[in-house]
């Protein structure tokens, strides 16, 4: 049996039991806080495996181990910033999220501010954020069939588009939230258990001394002329030849990766799915924990990769590395248990790849039709006069349309570089989102116009940038190779973009006379002490 | 609305009263400080990943270099900082906030 067909089954086994799983949560999910946060009823244990399913994307799997492999250090620079950026959420957001929230980001800047404009800001820059990640991945999706299952044609990979897709759909419109924490929670243990397994075999073939596989994988894989680069930062990400402004770059990528995860909608609705904001705790402790020991995990498959299958052959596979993962897998299962061992391990690795980008775009798309029916129908458009059950209705629909949008985006965009959109999301949601939350909690004077000019400000200073930056136009790399209309020297708009949200914050709000001590209190109170939070739902 | 007037003066009360000021003090005392110190130390660590390489570069044990240890030391201190604020939440916050949620919720009844 080739490794196509046993990964295909493989495949197959989790979609059907995801498939199982989402039947049934649907006859579970009668409540629109069912639907929205699967009824508050999951332990923290629970919601922190699915926290790590739903941050652990293929873009870090299979992305951070492919730079690893090719460009050395400066993927785990990657890894660290994401890691990092967890403890913004712990300390400052999740629980006091959970305490004055109930289904949405908007429900905590609502709170004490005029809802409708506030509401609509929020719900734009949530749909914003969910789609450029949603579209990354859909992308990643068609360009990873192509190199796992020997798909290369157009068709093909525009036909497994529809495929991930469809299921994404079915997933979301019937499991709600309960469906789609369920799927994240299967998918965080097959890629722990995965990863873990063909870290623990790349170490054994060193003799558990990570020395020597850092030394080899720099003898393989490094630069000819000087080995030793490999191993410190520099080869991608502010080079010598890229000069001071690829060094401010970095900087700005760094600023970005660690104030956006506190900022991105799909990952702020997981703390509503648990009872308690002690239970939102240590939702997020775990994690932590899960996440922390992924990245050290895509670590070792890093440097794996770039010593044994070597840049060469990652190269061949895929221009950016998002194969090396993979090949590492069946390179090591082929040399301890012969051709067999690779062939299974290959499809384990690819299964579980498959699985990966499911779960990530189920939970993006949950996200953004949630927001779309919570805030900008229910709130902005029904004024607060529609039913539960209207509201879950229009949530199933808008899951539906926004899958078909990101399904047609996806086949347009296949083949482009899209990469840039990940990036852009957690600048958009460090610049726009984050200001607004934290302004929000610990602001007495912050008010409607600060809120909105926090979130317009960072998300069209964001993407205005990120338009004149050389990823959109006239670099090599660029989506537009042959026009060239960039000003901006910085891919990354973080450095400038997030200090232009908080900024704006802060002008919005003082000039605004606008100010109600008595909602201040309230949310303070209720956001410290858990006074009035949202009950778990009892059926 | 006659309860929702109600409800914000207990919340005004509560705010008021020094066992919140109390809880307050507390937490931001320590996430406030701490949220600065962790945001310092990784920026440290992103700006001599740019401009400090041959620092970077020292060798330690074997091909483990300094830049690898500095790395891992981000990952030590974000699981420390983790495992110190759920003590500190524990120990030194959720008895305040306990204690103050039953109190605004009996009254409510």
């Amino acid at each position: 049996m080739s490794s196509t067909t046993l990964g295909m089954i493989l495949f197959l086994a989790f979609v059907a039991g995801t498939l199982g799983i989402t039947f049934w949560a649907s006859r579970q999910t009668k409540t629109a806080a069912d639907y929205y946060a699967g009824g508050r009823s999951f332990t923290g244990v629970q919601n922190g495996l699915a926290i790590g399913g739903d941050y652990m994307s293929a873009a870090s799997f299979l992305g951070i181990a492919g730079i690893i492999a090719l460009s050395g250090y400066d993927g785990f620079l990657y890894s660290i910033g994401f890691l990092v950026a967890w403890l913004v959420a712990l300390l400052l957001v999740a629980e006091l999220m959970r305490n004055s929230g109930k289904f949405t980001m908007a429900d905590v800047l609502a709170f004490r501010m005029s809802p409708r404009p506030v509401r609509t800001a929020a719900g734009v820059s949530t749909i914003v954020v969910s789609i450029f990640y949603l579209l990354a991945q859909m992308v990643g999706a068609g360009a990873l069939v192509g190199l796992l299952l020997g798909i290369t044609s157009p068709a093909g990979k525009a036909w497994t588009i529809v495929g991930v897709g469809a299921l994404m759909i079915v997933y979301v419109v019937f499991g709600g939230m309960k469906g789609t924490t369920w799927v994240q929670i299967v998918k965080a243990v097959l890629l722990m258990g995965g990863a873990a397994l063909v870290t623990v075999l790349v170490l054994g073939k060193f003799g558990f001394n990570l020395s020597s596989l850092l030394g080899q994988a720099a003898t393989t894989s490094g630069p000819k002329a000087n080995p030793g680069s490999f191993l410190i930062p520099g080869l991608k990400y502010g080079t010598d030849a890229q000069g001071l402004a690829g060094k401010i770059d970095l900087i700005s990528l760094g600023l970005a990766l660690v104030l956006g995860t506190a900022g991105l909608p799909h990952i702020l609705i997981r703390f509503y799915t648990v009872p308690t904001a002690k239970d939102a705790r240590k939702s997020v402790l775990w994690g932590i924990g899960i996440i922390g020991t992924f990245y050290l995990l895509t670590l070792v498959l890093g440097f794996g990769a770039a010593a044994l299958v070597g840049k060469d052959a990652i190269v061949a596979g895929d221009k950016a590395g998002n194969t090396a993962a993979p090949m590492l897998a069946q390179a090591v299962g082929q040399d301890i248990f012969g051709p067999v061992g690779g062939t299974i391990l290959l499809a384990l690795i690819g299964a579980v790849a498959f699985a990966t980008i499911l779960a990530v775009v189920a939970g993006l798309t949950l996200a953004s039709s949630s927001s779309f029916s919570h805030d900008l129908y229910a709130h902005v458009f029904k004024r607060g006069s529609a039913t539960e059950r209207q509201e879950v209705v229009v949530a199933r629909i808008s899951a539906l349309v926004i899958g078909a949008v990101a399904i047609g985006l996806g086949i347009l965009a296949q083949g482009q570089n899209v990469a840039f959109l990940v990036a852009l999301a957690f600048a958009v949601a460090a610049s726009g989102n984050l200001p607004a939350i934290l302004y929000s909690l610990f602001w007495k004077r912050f008010n409607t116009a600060g809120a909105v000019s926090a979130i317009y400000g960072g998300l069209i200073s964001a993407l205005v940038l990120v338009i004149f930056s050389p990823v959109v136009s006239g670099g090599e790399t660029a989506l537009f190779k042959t026009a060239d209309f960039a000003w901006f020297p910085l891919s990354n708009p973080g450095i400038l973009s997030i200090p232009i949200g908080f900024l704006c914050g802060w002008l919005g709000t003082i000039m605004s006379k606008e100010y109600n001590a008595a909602k201040y209190a309230e949310i303070e109170v209720r956001s410290l002490t858990g006074v009035g939070a949202e009950k778990a739902v009892q059926h | 609305m006659t309860t929702r007037e109600h409800d914000s003066s207990v919340y005004e009360q509560v705010q008021e009263s020094t066992e919140f000021q109390e809880l307050k003090k507390r937490f931001r005392a320590w996430t406030f400080p701490m949220t600065v110190a962790f945001l310092a130390w990784y920026l440290l660590y992103v700006v001599m990943s740019g401009w400090a390489r041959d620092f970077m570069a020292i060798k330690l044990l074997g091909e483990i270099n300094v830049g690898l240890i500095f790395g891992l030391l981000q990952f030590v201190s974000t699981f420390l900082i983790a495992w110190a604020y759920a003590r500190h939440a524990e120990k030194k916050l959720d008895p305040i906030a306990d204690k103050l949620r039953h109190e605004v919720e009996e009254r409510a009844k």
